[in-house]
């Protein structure tokens, strides 16, 4: 059975939110009644049948075509299917999805991943900035699943992350893995300044190194650890150049000693 | 009794009479299958039987690289006990003190089910704190560091109910030598059976035991019946041509697992020959009554 598929008329004026076109919340509805639901932001209606064509398929599979950066919350707590988004979306893009599987063929905006419980989160091109990360006042970013980042990621992914794995194919901005509790997380190219400032716990590994890392951190040598194996394995089939660096040996840093100090940068070697 | 003969060999139409038990399943990793088997063969000695070892334990089979979680030289390893509680307490032991201290060993679930046992949720206490958790494709692993890097363990691993214990096929041969011979080639035979192991050294028991003792506290006594040595002066099951016997102890993950390594351990001795080998093969039960489940010799024929 084909997808369920949103065709985006023309970039909205405002910017919508996306949350209810999951498919937990979409399935068993007419193509009148998911036409009715509302994604506005502000004062204006915009209702899905306003904003998208809809041509009716299978709900739990869901595909936006010629999407943009004002489609926000996207893949909103999704507990399972498929998510297909052709385009950029906007912020929180699998924001508290627990299960199924999102895919941005685009970039994301920031805050992608947010509190994240379970799934797979692949995005294809670049995200922004605190990708997992909690919204203000939240005590924890990720607290499981995957996440793949084709492209760059901006400062601060993977804040106050608590369980789960991130895989970042690009770069990453300043402050990858600041305030981790634990989880593990991947840069395959140069991270920015300060990885891992004030982590407690986790692993962040950075396949080209970083620009500056802080002296809060102390280097316990260059190891080929069995754990990086199975971590290795656990994300071959989604990234082989993640799996490729993991198997290499790495240099261990633990850290960050400003905090508790259980964490661990490793980084790779330059070849 | 009835007895059958198949190329030579007589087989009592008797059955042998096995109990339910718990069990679990390991995988045990090295940077070489010489440690991998090494931490194996440590862990699962002294695990002959569950009177007097607590479990009994033993390796299932070799696994390649390819079939390993960590791609790395593998042993799968069963233990059998009584008790859940029991089976806990053997295996928390016997990972900590055998195959903890291995080198470069690694221990991962080699069973799947509902019901949990700790593994390396028991065992992470011995990094200090400074063991790590780590969550990769819903398998959850601890690394505790340990002087060789680290020692990775699977957190838990699971528990069965469906295993089967104390399966047998008891072999009597005109001397030691042809029962002996009888005896390894079924006992090689059954090591090819997956999902059961034979517990008793080499997979061979020469000391097939009677519950009860004359001697007060004593649970279990030689097995007067099969002492060649006794015949005369004892209620004896031998016959006269019989100069040793030997006994081969079958526990399996299932019961389906048990009744085909007693057939694989029957086709063997018929194959080996009266001459060369067992001329008489039989079953210990304790009249049916006992335990559920039975494995009849005349259904398990070659």
């Amino acid at each position: 059975m084909k997808p369920l598929t949103l065709i985006l008329r023309q970039r909205p004026e405002q910017r919508l939110d996306l949350s209810p076109l999951v498919p937990h919340l979409i399935s068993g509805r007419s193509i009148a009644e998911i036409e009715r639901l509302e994604l506005q932001t502000t004062r204006w209606r915009a209702s899905v049948g306003d904003v998208f064509r809809l041509r009716m398929g299978d709900p739990e599979r869901v595909r936006i075509e010629g999407s943009c950066d004002r489609l926000d919350r996207i893949g909103y707590a999704m507990t399972g299917g498929e998510v297909f988004v052709d385009g950029d979306v906007g912020t929180q893009a699998g924001r508290l999805m627990s299960g199924g599987s999102l895919t941005i063929g685009g970039n994301t905006g920031p805050w992608a991943a947010s509190g994240m419980k379970g799934g797979l989160l692949e995005i294809r091109g670049a995200t922004g900035a605190f990708l997992a990360a909690p919204l203000a006042g939240e005590m924890a970013g990720m607290r499981g699943g995957l996440v793949i980042v084709c492209g760059r990621a901006g400062e601060r992914a993977g804040d106050r992350m608590r369980r789960g794995t991130i895989v970042i194919e690009g770069e990453a901005g300043a402050y990858a893995g600041s305030r981790m509790i634990a989880g593990s997380l991947f840069v395959a190219k140069k991270a920015g300044p300060l990885p891992g400032y004030l982590m407690k716990r986790g692993s962040i590994v950075l396949g080209a190194g970083c620009e500056a890392i802080s002296p809060t951190f102390v280097d316990c040598g260059s190891h080929e650890l069995l754990a990086m194996r199975l971590w290795a394995g656990f994300v071959h089939s989604y990234s082989k150049k993640a799996a490729t660096l993991l198997r290499r040996p790495l240099q261990r840093l633990a850290g960050d000693m400003a905090v508790l100090g259980k964490g661990e940068i490793f980084i790779g070697s330059p070849n | 009794m009835r007895v059958l003969t198949v190329k030579g060999v007589r087989i009592d139409d008797t059955f042998a009479e096995a109990f339910g038990m718990r069990a679990t399943a390991l995988t045990i990793t090295a940077d070489t299958a010489r440690w991998a088997r090494q931490a194996a063969v440590t862990m699962t000695g002294f695990a002959t039987s569950v009177i007097g070892c607590g479990c009994e334990a033993g390796i299932d089979c070799e696994l390649t690289a390819k079939r390993t979680p960590d791609r790395r030289p593998g042993v799968r390893v069963l233990l059998f006990a009584t008790s859940t509680t029991e089976l806990q307490k053997q295996l928390q032991a016997r990972v900590g003190q055998c195959v903890l201290t291995s080198p470069g060993s690694a221990c991962y679930a080699g069973i799947e089910g509902e019901e949990a046992l700790k593994l390396g949720n028991a065992l992470r206490y011995f990094g200090d704190g400074w063991q790590v958790s780590k969550r990769f494709g819903g398998k959850h692993y601890w690394r505790i560091p340990v002087m060789d890097g680290e020692f990775v363990c699977e957190a838990t691993t699971a528990v069965t109910k469906k295993a089967v214990g104390g399966g047998n096929l008891i072999i009597i041969g005109r001397t030691s030598e042809t029962t002996r011979a009888a005896a390894e080639a079924a006992a090689t035979a059954i090591a090819r059976v997956p999902d059961v192991i034979a517990p008793f050294p080499g997979g061979i028991a020469r000391s097939g035991s009677k519950v009860g003792s004359k001697y007060k506290g004593v649970l279990a006594s030689t097995n007067d019946a099969y002492c060649p040595t006794l015949r005369g002066a004892v209620t004896t099951s031998l016959d006269a041509d019989a100069g040793a016997v030997l006994e081969i102890v079958i526990d399996g993950l299932t019961s389906e697992a048990v009744a085909a390594a007693m057939r694989a351990g029957i086709a063997a001795i018929v194959k080996l020959g009266p001459k060369r080998g067992a001329t008489r093969i039989s079953a210990g039960n304790y009249g049916g009554k006992l335990g559920p489940h039975h494995y009849h010799l005349r259904d398990l024929l070659p």
